[in-house]
């Protein structure tokens, strides 16, 4: 199983009563990638990852993880994945070292490893100096690095990340960026949902977008923003008349969003920006690099999710 | 071994166990004052107090002071009190404000595995308490040594049935708050009426019969059995017999409550 995936998901549901989280996704992860699951809230990530790792029953599907059965091999899949939760759920009554120590104990490591795992791991985060102090005292980035270096006390082939640098200052989240690279290059496979497209862009080899239980699209983040934006966007705010009847006699593809305009240009629009800014917008019109923000949303909609 | 089946538990429960221990190790001075002054506070307001009133108690046909008479109740008692406070309140608070419950379950720790170490250490409080009660009441020449040993392995016996009950009730109770219901509704009627404070010969007979029903009954009759050297009397067996069983109703239960609560 050098190459093979990791996790097989296969027409995998999930249903609360009278609401369906999950509706029926495939996907397959491989070994040593980096793999993204993105969506608007309540889209239905963080119930796939519980399914994931045995958390939570699934309704009907197939899921395979390291080719083993999640209902009956759960024991063995947990032993070899780690998992990062949005939540904080450190023990606040225990110092770093302490948490560490104490989580080791659910794997069953004998006590001199768990110490020389807690120390690698403590300096690889950055932590080392910070051993005896309680996650109270810690700032959130700190806590989050350390529920980071936790997951990986067992020395996991998978990671799960559930939105690990959700409410983190740019300095805490490079870091931890940084330090996915790294895990990267050591061979361990990570799954990672988030909110951010820039981090997803950064991180991942492959993506899914899911919105409302369903995979709405799927593929390698440059490959998805040539797919379905192209490969610049112009805005233009606010929105004139003039520019909307250009655009639409050209038949391009375009989306307005509250005042603003957004063109979306493929690679032989070379000229077009010259053009629309000399004729129609002098001043309030700007041309940038199409991203997997534009992607996200123009699949998944504008429109706030509760 | 099916991940949301029942039969999941191993050895690794203990794990949660030594959680909640080095946690208790971080406080135990703060968590060792009560049950090291409550008893003494008992002792002076029936010893000193209370000795005009009731000046000697008839049980077994044997002549006591009162306050010997409360010693015993008061050890089952503080049995009680520290498991149920335990599996409620303090396994809330993990459950639902620390999750700590769903760190372990990221890790290979089943869901029964969880609460069964919530439920052991809960008795575990127990047997600790039990143990300074006794040692503090044993000062006053309250306990026959050496068959008050008696009363260590029946605080375990003790302290599950009522961590298992506690642990039920917070896989039942919406929020924190809640845990008063049961508090006013079962542990205070218990406290008052289990035969603790005076023998249930003297309630009306209804109200012994629903008596014998309560949990705290029989185990103040056990420590009282123990306590007057009747270990192997038929009352302390009936006792320990009735405790063994409602361990066995209410821990599965416990199980299947908290199951349903944690896995969604």
């Amino acid at each position: 199983m050098k190459n093979g995936s990791i996790i097989k998901v296969q027409d995998l549901r999930k249903v609360y009563g009278d609401t369906t989280a999950v509706d029926g996704i495939s996907f397959k992860v491989n070994r040593g990638e980096i793999f993204g699951i993105l969506g608007p809230n309540g889209a239905g990530k963080t119930t796939t990852i519980r399914m994931l790792y045995g958390f939570s029953p699934m309704t009907s599907g197939s899921l395979r993880v390291f080719d083993l059965d999640i209902e009956t091999d759960w024991r063995a899949i947990r032993t070899r994945t780690g998992v990062c939760h949005q939540d904080n759920n450190l023990d606040p009554d225990l110092t770093v070292r302490e948490n560490m120590h104490v989580f080791a104990r659910y794997f069953a490591m004998p006590q001199k490893m768990a110490a020389e795992r807690t120390e690698h791991l403590l300096k690889f985060i950055g932590l080392e100096q910070r051993k005896e102090s309680k996650p109270p005292e810690l700032s959130g980035g700190m806590m989050r690095r350390l529920i980071l270096a936790r997951a990986l006390l067992n020395n996991p082939e998978l990671i799960i990340l559930d939105e690990p640098t959700t409410g983190l200052d740019p300095q805490s989240r490079h870091l931890v960026w940084e330090r996915i690279g790294e895990l990267k290059k050591t061979g361990i496979t990570v799954l990672l949902t988030t909110h951010y497209m820039e981090e997803a862009a950064r991180l991942c080899d492959r993506l899914i977008i899911i919105d409302y239980g369903r995979i709405i699209t799927e593929g390698n983040p440059a490959e998805l923003v040539k797919r379905h934006v192209g490969h610049e966007v112009i805005e233009s705010s606010p929105v004139s008349e003039e520019l909307c009847a250009f655009v639409k006699q050209r038949g391009l593809e375009y989306e307005v969003s509250g005042d603003r305009l957004l063109i979306y240009c493929r690679e032989e629009d070379e000229d077009l920006f010259h053009e629309i800014s000399h004729q129609y917008c002098r001043d309030n019109c700007a041309l940038r690099t199409a991203t997997l923000e534009d992607v996200f949303l123009r699949l998944t909609g504008r429109q706030l999710r509760e | 071994m099916n991940i949301f089946g029942s039969n999941n538990i191993t050895t690794r429960f203990l794990s949660v166990w030594c959680r909640n221990w080095i946690v208790y190790l971080r406080t135990w001075k703060i968590n060792f004052i009560p049950p090291l002054l409550e008893p003494i506070l008992y002792v002076a307001a029936f010893g000193v107090g209370f000795r005009l009133l009731v000046p000697s108690v008839q049980f077994h046909g044997q002549e006591m002071s009162y306050v010997q008479f409360i010693a015993p109740a008061l050890v089952a008692v503080s049995i009680m009190n520290s498991s149920f406070f335990e599996t409620t309140y303090a396994s809330f608070v993990r459950m639902y404000y620390q999750k700590t419950f769903d760190a372990m379950m990221s890790a290979p720790v089943s869901v029964q595995e969880v609460i069964t170490g919530e439920i052991v250490w809960g008795a575990t409080r127990s047997l600790m308490t039990a143990a300074v009660t006794l040692a503090v009441l044993s000062c006053f020449g309250l306990f026959p040594w050496p068959e008050a040993f008696w009363i260590l392995p029946v605080a375990v016996l003790g302290g599950f049935a009522f961590a298992a009950i506690g642990m039920m009730f917070t896989g039942l109770i919406p929020n924190i708050e809640l845990f008063n219901l049961p508090v006013f509704l079962f542990i205070t009627p218990m406290f008052l009426f289990s035969g603790t404070f005076f023998s249930i010969d003297t309630l009306p007979e209804w109200a012994q019969w629903f008596a014998l029903i309560l949990p705290l009954t029989h185990l103040v009759n056990l420590c009282r059995e123990i306590c007057c050297g009747s270990v192997l009397s038929i009352g302390a067996i009936t006792a320990g017999i009735y405790l063994v069983v409602f361990s066995a109703i209410f821990y599965p239960l416990a199980l299947r409550t908290m199951r349903k609560r944690l896995i969604k």
